[in-house]
């Protein structure tokens, strides 16, 4: 495409034809007192002298040799192919193109992203994909809003405290009232969503009850009695999952959940300072109508042709205007990708290893800690592949250990006071015996 | 080229009264603007309606629209057949394909509406 400037002239004719005299006339609305007059920019660099600037920026990241940090985010073996699959210039853009039609290959992989998705998690439809796991839970919220046309929403105080404020924001616009269901974190308790306190706040004004599977703690919920618990108030039950448990853990559709999201980051996308990532979302036919974002469907052409397509458009902004679904107007179509060229390398047994892999090394983990007295679970409910221990002084001995390049997982007392002293720690299939081994030398040098 | 028996909205929807019960839709003329109709939201039983508030959407291949309620009342009945057979409002919309039956409120608002020579006029050009 060629890069055409506009011409002086071309300014005159465009702001001739709106009637304005100047460019500074298009931003009269914008009161005096917010605009600036001049930006603090500094003088024009050299090429070079750019690189030594952002090196020298970049050479302040430290990125530790040994990670125990999850907390939604998870170190797992990314397959060469997916770097191979997604590097391909056919497919290198994170946008569906705006004249989809004519890019079938990006519409079959989107097609073949949501038929994955619907496998993995037992549900009849899946979105095109969304920004990240809080995003397309926080819109899981608004939709049982729109499907029940209620506006509360109970979520589980055990799900990720970062999808829970993303989901206060997008609930504020709308004045929707977002109530937290408590969690046992009492001293010996399960660290799980409490089944009673639920039901105490689940009535007929409540739109949808959101839980997290497993939970932000590892912990396993017992997800039907919660999905019970939410139907019981005609509710919708919204439950955000972790992609690679699926393979061990029951698929959502089986307890009952309506709306389903998920981080789709583990599925082949690497850590890379928090992004991007891929928001996962699926739920029931009857509810297809009320779902945020893009849907590719399969359909056949006038020839008779197999071809695919942008389907149920009419939902969204660029027709419905502000009435539309959900004002997200785009998808993570790249890392949608990178999900499906992940799920498709490494089949339904190879995920199943990943999560079993994942789940054995977190109880090594969580083992040699309490062999060696260093720490204890904090939480009673059986775990997944993440384990809240607590030990004492953790707040200094986490910092000494990442002066060491060790992360000693996520200080879980930044967000729930009650549990001091009580570190997250993940594991994943590339959590090495020799890795945990480093992990207790350093806890014991620095006690 | 309108029933004379009905009465219509700027809007675009019809009302048939008769009596304190009403059965409203959209006309020909939405219809056919709106294209083949692939979707309609229904309001529910026992909702109130409020004379030109919406109470449902149309989806057509090419646009989602607001259906406006003509008079105020409360809803009745809805034409369940039309969950399965939208398209009823493109072939037949002042009569298999209406789209509720209301109890009118005192004050429904009928007075407002046009008659079909009026409307018609609202149409034409």
């Amino acid at each position: 495409m060629a890069y055409t400037p506009h011409t002086a002239a071309d300014h005159e004719r465009m702001l001739d034809a709106i009637g304005v005299t100047s460019i500074e006339d298009l931003f009269a609305d914008i009161p005096p007192a917010v605009r600036a007059d001049a930006f603090a920019v500094p003088p024009p660099l050299t090429e070079q002298e750019v690189r030594n600037d952002v090196a020298r920026i970049a050479g302040r990241n430290r990125i530790p040799e040994i990670s125990f940090l999850g907390a939604g985010a998870y170190r797992h073996l990314v397959p060469a192919v997916v770097g191979e699959v997604i590097g391909r210039s056919e497919f290198a853009t994170a946008y569906t193109p705006y004249q989809p039609e004519v890019s079938q290959g990006t519409l079959q992989s989107i097609y073949e992203f949501q038929s994955l998705i619907c496998e993995l998690t037992g549900m009849e439809v899946a979105s095109a994909s969304h920004y990240d796991a809080a995003t397309a839970t926080a819109e899981a919220a608004l939709m049982a809003c729109r499907l029940t046309r209620r506006n509360r929403v109970a979520i589980s105080s055990a799900v990720n405290p970062q999808v829970r404020q993303v989901l206060a924001t997008y609930c504020s616009g709308p004045g929707i009232e977002v109530v937290e269901v408590p969690a046992d974190l009492a001293e010996g308790g399960s660290g799980l969503t409490q089944v009673d306190g639920a039901q105490r706040i689940l009535d007929g004004s409540v739109a949808c009850l959101v839980a997290q599977q497993p939970n932000f703690f590892g912990g396993v919920e017992p997800m039907a009695e919660l999905g019970d618990a939410a139907h019981a108030a005609g509710a919708q039950f919204v439950t955000l999952v972790e992609p690679t448990s699926l393979a061990v853990l029951a698929a959502p559709a089986t307890y009952g959940a309506d709306i389903v999201t998920a981080e789709g980051q583990p599925l082949g996308i690497p850590l890379s300072f928090g992004g991007p990532y891929v928001g996962l979302m699926a739920a029931r036919m009857a509810s297809v109508r009320q779902m945020p974002g893009r849907l590719v469907g399969a359909t056949r052409d006038a020839a008779g042709r197999k071809g695919y397509v942008l389907t149920l458009q009419a939902r969204e902004q660029h027709i419905r205007r502000e009435k539309a679904a959900s004002n997200i107007c785009t998808n993570q179509a790249l890392c949608a990708l990178a999900a499906t060229a992940y799920l498709t390398a490494v089949g339904p047994a190879g995920l199943r290893e990943v999560a079993e892999l994942s789940m054995t090394q977190a109880r090594h983990l969580a083992a040699a800690l309490e062999e060696r007295g260093l720490g204890e679970r904090r939480l009673g409910a059986p775990y997944f592949a993440e384990v809240a221990v607590r030990l004492p002084e953790a707040g200094r001995r986490h910092a000494a250990l990442a002066e060491r390049g060790i992360v000693a997982g996520y200080p879980l007392w930044t967000h729930y006071p009650e549990l001091t002293d009580t570190l997250l720690l993940a594991a994943t299939e590339l959590t090495s015996d020799e890795e945990i081994g480093a992990l207790v030398t350093a806890l014991e040098e620095v006690a | 080229m309108y029933p004379e028996d009905l009465r219509y909205s700027k809007e675009h929807e019809w009302v048939r009264v008769a009596d304190a019960q009403a059965t409203i839709g959209i006309t020909s003329f939405a219809a056919d603007e709106l294209g083949d109709i692939v979707f309609v939201e229904l309001p529910e039983v026992g909702s109130a309606l409020k004379q030109y508030g919406t109470f449902g959407v149309v989806e057509s291949v090419k646009a989602v629209s607001d259906l406006y309620a003509p008079v105020s009342g409360t809803v009745t009945e809805v034409n369940e057949a039309l969950r399965d057979r939208p398209e009823l409002l493109n072939s037949d919309p002042f009569g298999e394909g209406w789209i509720a039956r209301l109890e009118l409120a005192d004050d429904a608002g009928v007075d407002a509406l046009m008659d079909a020579t009026t409307y018609e006029e609202t149409t034409a050009g």
